[in-house]
């Protein structure tokens, strides 16, 4: 556990970065800290490894005063992935993972074993080992700064926006690849970012600052986008938080409706407007307009627009499914993959009418510690 | 001409004795390296201070001014000030080291001190971030990440001082630059000439080499060089 007890950055030149900071971080949770350019962030975290020392204020990991401890050996025992993943340029990759390990004194070949292992644990093919930083994209570097922040297996991660510098596919991968291994490690972090997006994918638990170094409020990510504490929160979640915390909310059981299909390869001599293509598993692979087959389904005539979603998914993917599909019926798989049925639009409505909304709580107020962070929730 | 100086310089008398090309190749050589090593012992410690910390950078500024002061008119000076202060040979090898260091520590400081300045903020961070203590930050990231440019100016110290220790033959100590004076005193043009071309050929030479040492000192994570496997490594992901 990390906990901010009322602590104030001010720098020389007078600017006061962050400012009497009350926050807990639970031990085995991703807490994020999100709010725009400027608002603190990056002091608060690097606050907590004594890369910037506090004013005023202590942090305490778990229990212990950070200003207590000796500032290289604490930092030897956090993961520190550092915002455009801050690489040695003049080490290897395999180096570069094994920089902890180096310092901490582990024999040679446990760091190589170790190593490679890692750039495979983040998705990283190891014939990059032995290349150098600067030959590598900027994903494939952010990748090897979280193998780096994990080699000695921390229990406490501090994460400076590690998928900034990408594309916005790649960085979903990423932030997907690393919550799953999340799940496995179980590693207090904190995580930065000025994205809310991310934060609410990411975070169990998501602190809005403002600027100024103000906690703005502190909750869930569910709690965030239904009970925002004010006009600021309201208006840094962004317009269709409606609409994104569906998300959070698991989908009840939906009315299916059988849905005719069609196999690939078969042809059909039906002419109503849309047939679901399956293939030999009864996945489903797109739709397509009988009128305009001119033979058996190929897959040049499948109409990809619609996506599917999984009936323990999310009410979100649900009512998303609905309105993407051209037939308007909305794509629904089981676990594996296998159609189940499909359903629409005005049903996943009805639907979320009957469903209950995060409660108010009574004590909420900014800085309140979150309602249960222990609350599961599901990547969408 | 170019005959007889090509003559002058195969010629084996002109190679051995005292005063023989060889004598004096490893007399030029000797004093060269004892002045870079100097150098280099007074000017990287700085040059990494001043780059590490960011601060006194006035010195280096004042050793690139120093560069103006001729070195010849120095040598003089120091030799009929200092001179007669020592007994012995020494009277003319310290004046002469003295001046040739002073000459080699700009170049050496500024590469040292641009060095260490230019790394890359970030790595810095990293190093600190990781978990290094300040003298591990230094040893482990920052001089590793000077080194093209300390090397550098290590080279163009040792070419500046390997070409300019001629003119320690003119205090009466020896090199290549005897040639030079001797074959001007008595008129002997070969000997000036072949001599020039000496101390060309062995600043050419030591540059190469060191050159070399840089190649394989500098991490090509730096130089930005393939790593030779790379290509095949590109092409089968
Ligand atoms: N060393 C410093 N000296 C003076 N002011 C600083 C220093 N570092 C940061 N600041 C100021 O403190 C405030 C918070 O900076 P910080 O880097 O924590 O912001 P951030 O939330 O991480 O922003 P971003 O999203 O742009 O990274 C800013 O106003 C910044 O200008
Ligand atoms: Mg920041």
């Amino acid at each position: 556990m990390i906990r901010f007890d009322r602590v104030t950055k001010r720098f020389p030149d007078g600017t006061v970065a962050v400012d009497e900071l009350d926050l807990t971080a639970p031990t085995g949770k991703i807490t994020v800290l999100v709010g725009p350019s400027g608002c603190g962030k990056t002091t608060s975290l690097r606050m907590v490894n004594r890369m910037i020392e506090p004013t005023s204020g202590a942090i305490y990991l778990d229990g212990t005063d950070t200003a207590d401890l000796k500032a290289a050996e604490m930092r030897r025992g956090i993961g520190y992935v550092i915002q455009h993943a801050g690489l040695f340029p003049h080490r290897t990759i395999v180096e570069n993972i094994g920089a902890v390990p180096t310092l901490l004194g582990w024999d040679k070949k446990r760091i190589q074993e170790r190593s490679m292992e890692l750039l495979e644990r983040v998705g990283l093919d190891p014939s990059v080992a032995r290349r150098y930083p600067s030959q590598l994209s900027g994903g494939q570097q952010q990748r090897v700064g979280v193998a780096r922040a994990l080699a000695a297996d921390p229990p406490v991660m501090l994460m400076d926006e590690p998928f900034s510098a990408v594309d916005p596919v790649v960085r979903e991968q990423l932030q997907d690849e690393f919550l799953r291994l999340q799940d496995e490690l179980d590693k207090t972090i904190i995580f930065v970012t000025h994205d809310i997006d991310e934060a609410i994918k990411m975070g169990d638990q998501v602190a809005v600052l403002r600027v100024g170094g103000r906690l703005a409020q502190m909750a869930d990510p569910a709690y965030l986008l239904t009970h925002p504490a004010d006009d600021f929160v309201a208006d840094f979640v962004g317009r269709d938080r409606g609409y994104r915390a569906l998300s959070f909310q698991a989908s009840p059981r939906l009315p299916l409706h059988s849905e005719r299909t069609l196999l690939m390869g078969e042809a059909t001599d039906r002419t109503d407007e849309w047939i679901l293509v399956v293939d030999d598993e009864h996945r489903p692979q797109g739709w397509v307009e009988p009128s305009r087959l001119s033979g058996p389904v190929t897959e040049a005539d499948l109409q990809r627009g619609g996506t599917v979603a999984r009936a323990s998914g999310s009410l979100r993917a649900a009512l998303d499914a609905a309105l993407s599909a051209p037939s308007r019926r909305g794509v629904i798989v089981d676990d594996s993959g296998e159609l189940i049925g499909t359903v629409r639009a005005h049903e996943v409505l009805a639907a979320i009418e009957d469903a209950d909304r995060p409660e108010l709580q009574d004590d909420d107020q900014a800085g309140s510690p979150a309602p249960d962070p222990a609350a599961e929730h599901t990547p969408s | 001409m170019i005959q007889s100086i090509i003559e002058w310089l195969l010629s084996p008398e002109s190679w051995t004795g005292s005063s023989g090309i060889a004598t004096r190749l490893w007399e030029h050589l000797l004093y060269s390296a004892i002045v870079v090593v100097l150098a280099c012992v007074i000017a990287i410690p700085l040059g990494l201070y001043i780059g590490h910390a960011g601060r006194a950078n006035w010195a280096v500024t004042l050793a690139n001014s120093a560069r103006a002061v001729p070195t010849l008119g120095l040598l003089f000076a120091m030799t009929l000030v200092v001179g007669p202060m020592i007994s012995s040979e020494l009277a003319f090898v310290i004046p002469s080291i003295a001046v040739l260091v002073l000459l080699a520590i700009p170049p050496v400081l500024s590469g040292a001190y641009a060095g260490v300045a230019s790394v890359d903020p970030a790595a810095r961070d990293a190093a600190r971030g990781v978990g290094m203590r300040p003298l591990q930050v230094l040893t482990r990231v920052e001089v590793p990440c000077a080194l093209p440019l300390l090397l550098s100016g290590i080279r163009a110290a040792t070419l500046q001082v390997i070409a300019t220790a001629t003119i320690a033959a003119y205090v009466g100590l020896g090199g290549l630059g005897r040639f030079l004076i001797d074959g001007l005193a008595s008129g002997d043009y070969v000997r000036t000439a072949g001599g020039a071309l000496l101390v060309a050929a062995l600043a050419l030479t030591v540059d190469g080499v060191l050159a070399l040492v840089e190649r394989y000192a500098v991490s090509p994570g730096l130089t930005g060089k393939d790593v030779g496997d790379t290509a095949v490594v590109a092409s089968t992901t």
